[in-house]
């Protein structure tokens, strides 16, 4: 079988080239001043003194602020919604869930897109509530309507992966807790969650990382003085042209990621070791 | 109670798929309309779509990102099976590496792997910024899904079949056309549908690293948004219709066939 091993020679090219050598890349320009000039290196710390400045450590909290506030969202809607197709008969749970996928193959800046006509002052909501005599509301341009915006692009996610684990849990730990004289309540509490913990951790990361560097909807449904971390990274690339600092930022959000992924994997793999422990008891 | 219950539950998914397909269809209606605002209805018109046909702009857009997503899904469907054959063939300590590098594209958040591909295809400009390195990103952020799709079904397979054929006298390029490739058909093919879709929804990765005036679907949307256009109404609408159907029909269709075949099992 040891004849098949040359085949990954091409590709293990092609990752050098294309996918280590570029993450060298932006760490040298994180690392340096003056962008192109390779040649005459000047290695600093410049770039990440520059981000504690007040101004950027805010964008980075109202990230994380809008992030979680999202997360925490699409989990109180999610888990129920996943709950409920669950507890459907075959057929429906497969046409649920296509029905929750296929948002998801259309592209994202149509669908964000879609929200401008939803959400303007002079939009569809507005346009109902003036014809019962309200006035208009202040939707565009706000928290509201990022967050709302990052709900409706992640949500499926959250969905999707808490629904997997839900709908392949023994049915018959939910009857024996029935048996044993636990309440609904009480079995929802101590079986049917804990079991679907894992689905529950992915979704929480398929929902917050997304939302933490998306830079489209802050950018549509926000307005051009909305700014999060993306925005802040495409504003150096492509309109201030700072690659260096761009580098940087980049550099800080990703372990930022890295690092809370691992966390979430971690607690995850706990989990997963607790739970055959608890079922003996 | 049970029948509040199940209400409860209808009214749940009610508001879920109106929540998720209202923008969609409100996107879709107001592709017909005879103004060119998008919140106020003024007639029927089609004239959207013939402004759409007219236009170069959108169809070189098009143009590019059905191209793209071709190409690039051919090449990382074959480069990245071939490989996960390969990989699977492996130590232990060979595969952890590589796999840890070939994770990269995938945790990272997209706009670190674009703007790290942009800076690379800065600095090194063997490539012009446009067409050949919007591909060349696209291979290298599918790929790793087609081998991560792969390879979990690699592993459900018997090895002895493989040796077996050598055995019998099969070159292990028979062997690998006649005995692996046939097996991993379903994982194959699914791997492909992931990386068509990734490229073809494509914006981030794309916009960082294209140049010279070289824009695909998403890159005209972000572009166009700035001021009022319908014509990325029509557009969308286009796409929805043509991804709907494709959906239903791979989901729907092997229900149907899945039904028979336990008939036949129960049988």
């Amino acid at each position: 079988m040891k004849q098949y091993r040359k085949l990954i020679t091409p590709y293990v090219v092609w990752m050098a080239l294309f996918i280590v050598l570029p993450m060298l890349f932006v760490l040298i320009y994180a690392l340096t001043t003056k962008g192109n000039a390779v040649i005459s290196l000047q290695f600093t710390l410049e770039n990440f003194k520059k981000f504690f400045d007040p101004v950027f450590v805010k964008v980075l909290v109202e990230s994380l602020r809008i992030a979680l506030i999202t997360t925490v969202i699409c989990l109180i809607i999610g888990y129920p919604l996943a709950y409920i197709i669950s507890r459907r008969s075959d057929r429906t749970q497969t046409l649920l869930i296509l029905l929750v996928t296929i948002p998801m193959w259309i592209n994202m800046l149509v669908r964000t897109y879609a929200w401008i006509s939803i959400l303007s002052d002079v939009g569809i909501i507005n346009n109902v509530l003036g014809f019962f005599g309200i006035p208009p509301l202040k939707m565009m341009y706000t928290d509201f309507a990022v967050i709302l915006g990052m709900v409706y692009n992640f949500l499926p996610f959250m969905i999707i992966q808490i629904y997997t684990v839900l709908s392949k849990m023994d049915e018959s730990l939910v009857q024996a807790s029935y048996d044993l004289g636990a309440n609904r309540f009480q079995t929802f509490r101590k079986v049917i969650f804990p079991l679907s913990l894992s689905g529950v951790i992915s979704g929480i990361t398929l929902v917050f990382l997304p939302s933490l560097s998306t830079f489209i909807i802050p950018k549509f449904l926000g307005g051009g003085s909305y700014v999060l971390i993306g925005n802040l990274i495409e504003n150096q690339f492509i309109n201030i042209g700072d690659y260096n600092f761009g580098s940087a930022i980049s550099l800080i959000m990703a372990v930022l990621i890295l690092v809370s992924m691992h966390f979430a994997n971690k607690f995850d793999r706990d989990q997963a070791e607790e739970l055959p422990k608890g079922g003996k008891l | 109670m049970k029948k509040q219950r199940r209400f409860g539950g209808f009214f749940a998914l009610g508001a879920m798929l109106l929540f998720f397909y209202g923008p969609i269809l409100v996107m879709m209606i107001f592709s017909f309309n005879d103004s060119r605002s998008l919140t106020s209805w003024a007639g029927f018109s089609t004239q959207w779509y013939t402004k759409l046909f007219e236009s170069r702009d959108m169809m070189d857009a098009v143009r590019n990102s059905v191209t793209i997503a071709i190409l690039a899904t051919l090449i990382s469907t074959v480069v990245g099976t071939l490989t996960a054959i390969g990989i699977s063939k492996h130590k232990p300590l060979v595969k952890k590496l590589f796999l840890a590098v070939n994770n990269f594209p995938v945790l990272n958040p997209e706009i670190v792997t674009a703007i790290s591909l942009m800076l690379l295809f800065a600095s090194v400009q063997v490539f012009e910024k446009g067409y050949i390195t919007m591909l060349i990103a696209h291979i290298t952020f599918c790929t790793p899904y087609v081998i991560m799709t792969v390879l979990p079904k690699l592993r459900s397979l018997d090895p002895s079949l493989a040796d077996a054929a050598m055995d019998l006298g099969a070159t292990p390029f028979k062997a690998l056309t006649k005995v692996i490739l046939p097996q991993l058909t379903p994982a194959i093919i699914s791997g492909a549908l992931i990386a068509f879709t990734m490229s073809f929804d494509d914006f981030v990765i794309s916009y960082f690293v294209t140049g010279n005036g070289v824009s695909n679907i998403s890159i005209l949307v972000y572009t166009m948004s700035k001021r009022i256009n319908p014509t990325i109404n029509a557009l969308s609408t286009i796409i929805v219709v043509i991804i709907t159907i494709a959906l239903v029909l791979i989901n729907v269709v092997p229900l149907f066939v899945k039904k028979d075949k336990r008939k036949v099992v129960t049988e």
